[in-house]
């Protein structure tokens, strides 16, 4: 394939952008994400393409895979363009009627429109549904509306227009400049200035400079990464150009977590794209500057998000951090400089290199500016990935846009930057989203994980949930997390099994106090941070546990006595359909019964009963 | 290959093919180590001793150092797997939609520990870190199928048509 050059870049721009406005297509925007894939989005797009053939309007109805629309619970789904119908949970079997009610006689299925969950009634158009019309697509422009595994398309959308703009019109000064103006600070969660971790890389001295991104996204409940990697992955790369020209770099890689097989590919298909058409590689659009993207593939190592465990890996080396400093901006990956930046914030550079920094700036609050990305998830109607200003509350991230929870339960809390951060509780919902704001109540941005929990969620399990994660994931270098968090879980699951003792609270605070002072980097030195947040603001729940052996969200087993109270058994039976171990006997209109000698304490029957009638 | 090929009853002489072919491609990229261990993982299935042995003296690298890398990532392991891997996510939307139950459920049905294989080596139970599919929550993938929502009630009709 031919080179690009500037000005064969802009016509082509050019060129796909008046053949699409001149299209009189309909475009049927399915998603390909991970989450539609799951629950059957191919089969259900090779099942439409047949269907289309088969009616004979191949010429006229064109359909098109995006990469994740973000609306996860509700796939497989799929957005008609121009009309902006949104399908939701589409079957095989849907198709033939969508084709034939939707594309030929113009008349959308209602059946499979979004119901608002509140008011019960049918909102058709994409743009109305809240879950979307609350929303500030900057980094996800693109989702849900271009191929990501088309290069043109990305290039129909402005693509490449900010590398080229940076290449040829801007000298490093002039982009770093642009992006300290812009305000924007590390997407991953710790938020440090891009603009200045840049600067302090371009001023390092050195020939061989690196440009890293970190897509090791490894926080559970974090989706955020993968959603941008799969749908618009040239977005990323293009940040990357934009970088290595800022610090002068040649060469650069992803370091992409192995779990996220569909990404790793969309990811080399714009590799491979970009490079074919000298947006990648030797000579970039001509400008003479050469810069390479090459991925590496993660080993299943949470550390390895930690920037300098994710340079020894890329090395070949156990993953594990070191002291700072140096820090990475003078002696990074090989001991050469490097910038390290997340998917996300490196996914905002082109359009900050476009439209300016100012432009940016102009949303957000006065230390957090533009947009932030959420994964939102947990027991919440609308789960799926959320793009608001900064500024937002998160009253209504979780009510507006999430829809609020589901099953006529009470929201309890909505735990914020995964292990290392920490859990918001109902009476401080209206705290904005600012890095700060969000750290003094005592959680982190973090990279953007949102999982929302509901009153059946017991704070205390959440608290040992995350330390067993803190303490699996630590990577044994440093004596206070590789021992302390190792001791912290050793507590919690004692308090779990109704073992614990009035002073393990204290013990508890003073170990975090120790391990936040002196782990050596930041997953040990935030480790304790879920039990702090729990103590803080369910201090009631740890006390339940402890001094009346009691849990009061009903979660741990060792604490139930799998009892039925008749005053509130309504005599449904669910329990009884649900065990399955035999051990409950139920009949009509009678209370049932719990067998303890059968019961496997599997928790089912607490699920599946509405009425808390177990204990 | 300057290292002669070990006897082992779960390597055949076309994986030994495949492995020498990988350890050639890499062995001159620095760093590279790690991108060896998973294609070879995913060649035999596992990384015997052995085998690590055998890639360390073709790599030229210290057998303590490959060993060290192979121990240290979650991806390798050095026991063999079942035919069929359940990955069951411990993600956090997970475990807040019950992925526990789910979890003892499969236990309890097939006699089988976290991270352990079936005394007929028809699964592997695997455990593991949030697998970004936090829409589907509760998380399950079986070979190359993901299986969301999956409800301890459900799962076992799941898992049992992987003979």
């Amino acid at each position: 394939m031919e080179k690009l050059t500037v000005q064969t870049l802009s016509e082509m721009q050019q060129r796909l952008k008046s053949e699409f406005e001149a299209s009189k297509k309909t475009y049927l925007l399915i998603c390909g994400g991970t989450g539609c894939h799951a629950t059957g989005s191919i089969k259900v797009k090779d099942a439409l393409a047949g269907e289309l053939e088969a009616k004979g309007l191949n010429e006229k109805v064109q359909i098109v895979e995006t990469g994740c629309n973000g609306f996860c619970a509700m796939g497989p789904l799929m957005v008609v363009h121009p009309d902006g119908i949104f399908y939701q949970k589409m079957k095989v079997d849907d198709i033939e009627e969508i084709v034939t009610s939707h594309l030929i006689n113009k008349k959308p299925v209602e059946r499979l429109l979004y119901k608002d969950p509140v008011t019960k009634k049918f909102i058709p158009r994409h743009d109305e549904i809240p879950f979307f019309a609350h929303q500030m697509p900057r980094v996800l422009r693109n989702k849900g509306v271009i191929d990501p595994e088309s290069i043109s398309d990305y290039i129909a959308r402005d693509g490449y227009s900010a590398a080229a703009k940076a290449l040829f019109d801007m000298g490093p000064e002039d982009i770093v400049a642009e992006v300290k103006t812009s305000g924007i600070r590390g997407r991953g969660g710790a938020g440090f200035p891009t603009g200045m971790k840049w600067d302090f890389t371009r001023a390092s001295k050195g020939d061989t400079k690196y440009v890293l991104c970190n897509a090791d996204e490894g926080d559970p409940g974090a989706f955020m990464d993968r959603s941008i990697l799969e749908a618009d992955p040239h977005a990323v790369l293009e940040g990357m150009i934009i970088a290595a020209k800022a610090i002068n770099s040649k060469k650069g890689y992803i370091y992409a977590r192995t779990e996220y097989p569909l990404a790793i590919s969309r990811l080399q298909i714009a590799i491979t794209a970009a490079k074919e058409m000298g947006l990648l590689g030797e000579n970039i659009l001509g400008s003479g500057f050469d810069f390479d993207v090459e991925i590496y593939q993660g080993a299943g190592a949470f550390v390895c998000g930690e920037e300098t465990a994710l340079m020894r890996s890329i090395e070949g080396q156990r993953g594990m951090p070191r002291p700072r400093p140096p820090f990475p901006a003078h002696k990074g990956l090989w001991e050469k400089p490097t910038i390290l930046n997340n998917v996300e914030t490196l996914a905002n550079i082109p359009q900050i290199i476009i439209n300016g920094g100012a432009w940016y700036a102009s949303v957000g609050t006065e230390t957090s500016k533009g947009t932030k990305v959420f994964a939102l998830s947990g027991d919440i109607n609308n789960i799926g990935l959320v793009e608001v200003p900064m500024g937002t509350t998160l009253r209504s991230i979780v009510y507006d846009i999430g829809g609020g929870i589901p099953n006529k339960r009470k929201f309890k809390g909505v735990q914020l930057g995964g292990p290392s951060g920490g859990c918001v509780p109902e009476h401080l919902l209206d705290t904005p989203v600012d890095y700060e704001a969000i750290a003094k109540v005592g959680a982190i941005m973090g990279s953007g994980g949102a999982i929302v929990m509901d009153d059946r969620t017991c704070m205390v399990d959440m608290a040992r949930f995350f330390m067993d994660f803190i303490q699996d994931e630590s990577c044994g270098k440093c004596t206070p997390c590789r021992e302390g968090t190792r001791r912290l879980l050793e507590i919690l699951e004692k308090i779990c099994d109704g073992k614990g003792v009035p002073e393990d609270i204290d013990l508890m605070l003073e170990l975090s106090e120790m391990i936040k002072d002196s782990a050596l980097c930041g997953l040990g030195q935030t480790g304790p941070n879920p039990v702090l947040s729990s103590l803080r603001y369910f201090r009631d729940e740890f006390d339940a546990h402890i001094n009346e052996k009691r849990c009061p969200a009903k979660r741990c087993a060792a604490l139930l006595k799998f009892e039925v109270d008749p005053d509130l058994c309504k005599k449904c039976g669910m329990c009884f359909k649900a065990c399955p171990a035999d051990a409950i006997t139920w009949q009509k209109k009678e209370v049932a019964v719990i067998d303890k000698e059968k019961c496997i304490k599997c928790m089912t029957c607490f699920e599946k009963c509405k009425f808390d009638a177990i204990f | 290959m300057s290292a002669i090929r070990p006897q082992h009853p779960d390597i055949s002489d076309d994986m030994w093919i495949k492995v020498d072919e990988i350890i050639d491609t890499n062995k001159n990229t620095d760093g590279s180590i790690i991108t060896v261990l998973r294609e070879c993982q995913g060649t035999v299935g596992y990384l015997p001793v052995e085998l690590i042995d055998y890639i360390s003296a073709g790599m030229n690298l210290p057998n303590s150092n490959v060993y060290g890398v192979a121990s240290f990532y979650s991806l390798f392991s050095m026991t063999p797997k079942g035919r069929h891997t359940i990955k069951v996510c411990t993600g956090t939307a997970c475990y807040v939609k019950g992925i526990k139950e789910v979890i003892i459920r499969i236990g309890d049905k097939y006699k089988v520990g976290e991270g352990g294989t079936t005394e007929d080596r028809r699964f592997s139970l695997e455990p593991v870190r949030c697998l970004g599919a936090c829409g589907l929550a509760p998380v399950m993938v079986i070979g190359e199928d993901t299986h969301g929502d999956v409800s301890a009630d459900k799962v076992i009709d799941i898992v049992d048509q992987y003979k």
